[in-house]
């Protein structure tokens, strides 16, 4: 059992691909036994951090250490303690459900006795017992990333790397996912997912922003809501439209986001009566409405922190 | 141990592919049978019944003689007559006749005479193999009954061996087990391993604690079982269709087939770490599989080629595995009588593998 409270930690990790910069100065300290995430867009790193972390991209600059191995040095050894579950369903598509977790079972060189149980257990403990014979790539999309993960975590890593999984799966199956993550996560698996989605990346215990390859915020996403520098302001309003197009005119509102009826308005913390600007906002435009400081959530926090980016670099 | 288990299951991965890809697999029986079908009949050096026209200008008792003499042959095939020499320019300029025989007006005084040559032969010299079938007609003999005694002694004869009925099958079906492995070994492998790059099942296989010596064996020896298949279907083809007697021992061809097989598997491994897609690999397969037809004997005969292309010859597996099967099957070669020929093969085994396995990498960078 590895007693390290700490199960990944990097310092300046960097990587190239010629003259672009995929991820950017890097610094990770993530906890045993959490369930780490990765929020950002396409395109911010998020992928190439994770396959830095596995031992498949070599960083340009700085190190990883894994499980208190070398990311690059010890990559070798380290693939034994770790699952990996690629943003692309990369098992066998013409083997079916069943010899896929073999194949996988052999390649980790479990004992005999232990691979047939251990692949018996996953098909149960997946509900893919009734889909054992039938070729993977036929498959729907939530069965798909089932055997995915069942495959992922056969040799029962210390450490999952899981890269927008619940990418091509319904709202229904992201739930049991997830259930399954929590459930791993408390027998002290750690687990580290990419994601693009807000509401996965609430779940998690921990996270970071990653944008355009630089961590730009990390933390419990209760901590990072109380450390932007922002004031939400919640407005339902009759007429949206016109309420947005109002707001809009005040330059020192960061940013208005439409959600149905409902907008919110960031409004840096330096300005001090955040509501009453708002509620004259809208009285000067005659336009009717209600509103109410509420407390970030992850979509104002992503906006926040990318936004705070911007201003340091035009600066 | 541990290697053992990895090993076989990537080659039980394979097989159960392997058997569910009809595609490949009706290839693996499919090229052979169709290529040497196809080449064993077509491929014929032997030329007979060329495409020829005549101008009998002194039309004469021996004249029509000669002519029919020479139809007789089956050599050429007489399809018409016109009048002059210039006429059979013509055909030649438009490439209706291969081959034109023009009998002069005199025919009869120069055959008496024997001063100068009596009939002259227009050929298409454009290709060398129409020139040598010219040539054979020349030993014709031309003359009055009364004259043939005098018909001159050759100097020089000529023993056919191994081949007496001079059948193109004979050289054809040895050198195409060759030509027909290099093709299916290196595309094969090639695409067995791109195509897993493809489909990103190679991401998910680095990651795990394999080793790339055991992944390419894995993927090799499946392959090594489907050369051999390849093999018994040409040789017994061979021996049925085209009556080539295996002269030679068969452990012999064995040895020799296992490791051109090996060599060529090794380059293809090679050539799937220097391409991203299966068209890639496609191409860098021909990239190679053209010069090892045209270079290595299979064609040409070795000695007539420049020495720098020889030189590039020597490299190439399909030359000495061409040699050996050649001179195993047809002379009954005892296969350490040519054993540096093997030294060759393995060579060159021995370096792709080396470069494959330096250059596959279990990184993504």
């Amino acid at each position: 059992m590895n007693l390290d409270p700490i199960a990944i930690s990097a310092t300046g990790l960097t990587r190239k691909f010629g003259s672009l910069i995929a991820v950017n100065n890097v610094d990770l300290e993530i906890p045993a036994g959490t369930i780490y995430g990765f929020l950002g867009p396409n395109g911010s790193g998020k992928s190439t951090t994770i396959r830095m972390l596995c031992g498949l991209l070599t960083p340009s600059a700085g190190a990883a250490m894994v499980l208190g191995m070398d990311s690059v040095r010890q990559s070798e050894r380290l693939k034994q303690e770790i699952g990996y579950m690629t943003q692309r369903f990369a098992l066998f598509e013409d083997l079916t459900v069943r010899e896929n977790l073999q194949f996988i079972s052999a390649v980790y060189a479990l004992p005999r006795a232990r691979r047939r149980s251990r692949v018996n257990q996953l098909l149960q403990e997946f509900n893919l017992m009734n889909q054992t014979g039938q070729r993977a790539g036929t498959l729907s999309g939530g069965q798909k990333q089932r055997l995915a993960l069942a495959a992922a975590t056969l040799h029962e890593p210390k450490i999952l790397f899981l890269d927008e999984p619940t990418s091509a799966v319904d709202p229904q199956n992201r739930r049991d996912f997830w259930e399954k993550l929590f459930e791993m996560a408390q027998q002290g698996t750690t687990i580290l997912v990419s994601t693009h989605y807000m509401d996965e990346a609430a779940r998690c215990h921990r996270l970071a922003i990653l944008d355009l390859g630089i961590k730009v915020a990390d933390g419990s996403p209760k901590e990072l809501g109380e450390n932007i520098a922002y004031n939400v302001i919640e407005v339902v309003a009759d007429n949206p439209n016109s309420a947005r197009l109002s707001l809009a005119q005040n330059k020192s509102f960061t940013s208005i986001t439409q959600l149905g009826v409902r907008l919110r308005v960031l409004i840096p913390k330096e300005i001090p009566d955040a509501l009453e600007q708002v509620q004259l906002n809208l009285r000067q435009s005659q336009v009717s409405a209600q509103t109410e400081p509420v407390f970030p959530d992850l979509e104002d926090i992503f906006m926040a922190v990318t936004e705070e980016r911007r201003r340091a670099e035009a600066a | 141990m541990n290697s053992l288990i990895r090993i076989f299951a990537v080659l039980r991965k394979e097989f159960l592919q392997l058997s569910r890809d009809r595609l490949t697999f009706g290839m693996i029986v499919g090229i052979p049978l169709l290529q040497l079908l196809m080449f064993g009949y077509a491929i014929n050096t032997d030329v007979r019944n060329l495409t020829a026209a005549y101008a009998d200008e002194a039309n004469t008792h021996l004249s029509r003689q000669f002519i029919s003499d020479i139809a007789a042959s089956q050599v050429i095939n007489l399809s018409q007559r016109v009048d002059t020499v210039q006429d059979l320019n013509r055909l030649m300029d438009a490439g209706v006749i291969a081959i034109g025989i023009s009998v002069p007006e005199d025919f009869d005084r120069r055959v008496i005479a024997r001063d100068r040559s009596a009939v002259q032969l227009l050929v298409d010299g454009t290709d060398p193999i129409i020139l040598g079938v010219a040539q054979q007609l020349t030993a014709l003999p031309i003359a009055f009954d009364s004259q043939t005694a005098a018909a001159p002694l050759r100097l020089i004869g000529v023993r056919n061996y191994y081949n007496p009925e001079r059948r193109s099958a004979v050289n054809i079906v040895p050198g195409l087990v060759g030509v027909i492995l290099t093709m299916t070994m290196v595309m094969f492998t090639a695409v067995a391993i791109v195509r897993e790059k493809e489909r990103g099942n190679m991401e998910l296989l680095i990651n795990t604690p394999i080793k790339t010596p055991e992944l390419m064996l894995g993927k090799i020896i499946p392959y090594i079982l489907i050369g051999l298949i390849q093999l018994v279907i040409i040789l017994t083809m061979g021996r049925y269709f085209f009556e080539v007697p295996i002269r030679g021992s068969y452990a012999h061809v064995l040895a020799a087939s296992l490791v051109f097989i090996a060599a060529n598997l090794a380059l293809g491994l090679l050539l799937s770490t220097v391409t991203k897609t299966q068209f890639q690999a496609m191409q860098m397969t021909f990239f190679f599989f053209l010069p090892s037809i045209l270079l290595s004997g299979f064609m040409f005969p070795f000695d007539g080629m420049p020495v720098i292309a020889q030189n590039i010859a020597e490299v190439l597996p399909l030359t000495h595995f061409n040699r050996l099967i050649r001179g195993i099957i047809l002379r009954g070669a005892d296969i350490t009588s040519m054993w540096n020929e093997m030294l060759a093969m393995i060579a060159f085994l021995a370096v792709t593998l080396t470069l494959a396995i330096a250059r596959f990498s279990k990184r993504l960078d």
